[in-house]
């Protein structure tokens, strides 16, 4: 199962938008976790202009390859560019934070 | 014709063939089926071709296709790697018989913000695994997780779950790592596969490299505990399991001339035993070369087939001097049966020689084979070495009933030491001729005496040796020297 899940309509989106995918394996509470954090963390720094697609590699395993997924969960930031990878269930956000370049890097 | 350290039936275990020239005598028939097998290495010892081979021969000669996971080369670069082997990777993944993942991990893009498992890894592989239908799967550079993953613990479990679901798959694997300092590999890796550790090795001595395999420990069968050489050519990987013959071997009752019959004469009056091996040593210039080679072109002549191996002289040049005594090598050239293999062994270590050795003679099914000068094999390694290694040899072409003369240049001309060999061979030769240079009077002769000769009559005369454009004959030596 593949699910598009788009941020609240609030216009068109704006450029320079955020497209993220979530590679899960099957609906277990880690996925749910996740992808639980992962939107309340978009809402308060990303409202507005954030994509999310969620993959369950469950029912979609070939697509593990392309984006070189290991670990799950693993969120891959595909825009803005460069492409960064966060793996875990996002529950640190200060972390998560750091990963998608939206804290400076100590 | 490669015999094995000794019989190994292994009843209880199935064995999954590799298919690779050796391997498969060293395990008693492969390596444990449906199970893991870990092969560590340091850089560079070619564990990953010996895995490749594993899977390609799988696919291609028993009907088991195979999943090849990479964690440190990309899928073109393994191509490109194994493409000057002849394996035509890039078909068998066309024709959907192996299946290759490349998995790359960058550590430094990577950020970690909370549990995770690798269930992505097992979610590839067992995608692999059902594309292909895949009975062998390879993990190469495996402990490359380590450095990924920020967390050992996590991957120290998932490896446990990782192994348990291979079992489960029922496939058999090869896993490789790096050696390490302490242990075996540089992450522990053995500590998760119990049943068939192999080692690889790679030394350099006297700037000659050498690689050598060892199977460390198969649970529940028997297998050799030596260190094997192993090379890596042409046709992909050998391992020489370099038997110890015992004295079982059937020995011939059968005569060959020497190609001089002169010297039949000397030797009971029929020649050399079949399947024997004979020793020529001599000094420089005494005509060990031309007796050797007497008697390949009498060998050729009869229809059979001469390995001759120079370790001096290159092919056109031995076929030019052996046309000046009356030889003429060229037609058993033309009709493949004289091989020439001139080679000088500085450029590879001892074990290469003698895996090469054992190809020449599995290709040709020579029914004679010539090493002229063994004595240049001194330079190659130890003298204990060497003496090792000409003893594999002897070994081996006695164990497949070929003929076998060996050529070793003396220095110095006193009989107390000529009658010595330097490479500690004498008790396996069969029939020993020794050679050398003697003043008399006004010129210098050749003279030729029969040291030894087993279970024949033998002259123990001392007779000159005469080299001329018609070919070789033997004198009695006082004879010649009367007047007319």
């Amino acid at each position: 199962m593949t699910t598009i899940e788009t941020a609240p309509a609030s216009g068109p989106e704006p450029a320079g938008g955020w497209c993220l995918r979530l590679y899960v394996a099957g609906q277990n509470p880690r996925s749910v976790r996740a992808l639980q954090n992962l939107k309340a963390l978009c809402e308060t720094h990303l409202a507005g202009r954030y994509d999310i697609e969620v993959i369950d590699l469950l029912e979609n395993p070939t697509l593990a390859r392309g984006d070189q997924i290991v670990a799950v969960p693993t969120l891959v930031r595909k825009l803005p560019e460069p492409v960064r990878k966060i793996i875990g269930d996002l529950s640190n956000t200060e972390r998560v934070l750091v990963g998608l370049d939206l804290r400076p890097r100590r | 014709m490669i015999q094995p350290d000794q019989a190994l039936p292994a009843p209880g275990i199935a064995k999954c063939p590799t298919g690779i020239v050796g391997l498969d005598e060293i395990t008693g028939g492969g390596l444990p089926r449906g199970r893991p097998t870990l092969i560590a290495g340091a850089a560079g010892c070619g564990k990953t071709l010996l895995a490749m081979e594993f899977i390609v021969r799988g696919a291609r000669e028993f009907d088991e296709p195979g999943v090849f996971m990479a964690f440190e080369e990309s899928e073109s670069e393994l191509i490109a790697n194994v493409a000057s082997l002849g394996f035509a990777l890039d078909a068998l993944v066309a024709g959907q018989r192996v299946a290759l993942d490349s998995v790359q991990i960058e550590r430094n893009e990577i950020e970690e913000t909370g549990d995770y498992d690798l269930e992505g890894l097992f979610v590839r592989l067992g995608c692999a695994i059902a594309t292909v239908g895949a009975r062998r799967v390879v993990l190469d550079g495996l402990d490359a997780l380590f450095a990924a993953m920020p967390s050992a613990t996590i991957v120290r479990g998932e490896l446990r779950r990782l192994f348990r679901w291979l079992k489960a798959q029922g496939v058999t694997a090869i896993i490789t790592g790096e050696r390490g300092e302490k242990a075996l590999t540089r992450h522990g890796l053995e500590e998760y596969v119990s049943d068939c550790v192999i080692f690889l090795d790679h030394r350099v001595h006297n700037q000659v490299a050498t690689r050598r395999l060892q199977v460390v420990k198969y649970r529940g069968s028997r297998h050799g505990t030596n260190e094997y050489p192993i090379l890596i050519d042409a046709a992909g990987f050998s391992v020489l399991p370099v038997s110890s013959l015992g004295l079982t071997h059937q020995v011939s009752r059968e005569r060959v001339s020497t190609g001089v019959a002169s010297l039949d004469a000397m030797l009971g009056g029929q020649g050399y035993y079949r399947g024997s091996s004979i020793l020529i040593s001599g000094t420089a210039g005494a005509g060990k070369t031309s007796l050797a080679i007497a008697f390949a072109n009498s060998v050729c002549s009869q229809g059979g087939r001469c390995l001759y191996w120079s370790s001096e002289e290159s092919p056109d040049q031995i076929l030019r001097n052996m046309a000046s005594i009356g030889f003429d090598l060229q037609p058993h050239l033309d009709h493949g049966r004289f091989h020439c293999h001139a080679v000088r062994p500085a450029l590879y270590g001892l074990e290469n020689h003698l895996v090469r050795l054992h190809q020449l003679v599995g290709l040709l099914q020579p029914d004679a084979v010539i090493l002229d000068p063994i004595t240049s094999f001194v330079a190659v390694g130890e003298r204990f070495q060497v003496q090792v290694m000409l003893t594999r040899m002897i070994d081996f072409l006695k164990a497949a009933g070929i003929t076998a003369v060996f050529t070793a240049l003396r220095q110095g001309a006193e009989p107390a030491y000529l009658e010595r060999t330097d490479e500690g061979i004498s008790s396996l030769i069969d029939s020993w001729l020794l050679l050398r240079m003697a003043d008399a009077g006004d010129h210098r002769e050749r003279l030729l005496s029969v040291l030894k000769s087993r279970g024949m009559a033998h002259s123990h005369q001392v007779r000159e040796l005469e080299l001329d454009a018609t070919g070789i004959a033997v004198r009695d030596a006082a004879t010649r020297r009367l007047p007319g």
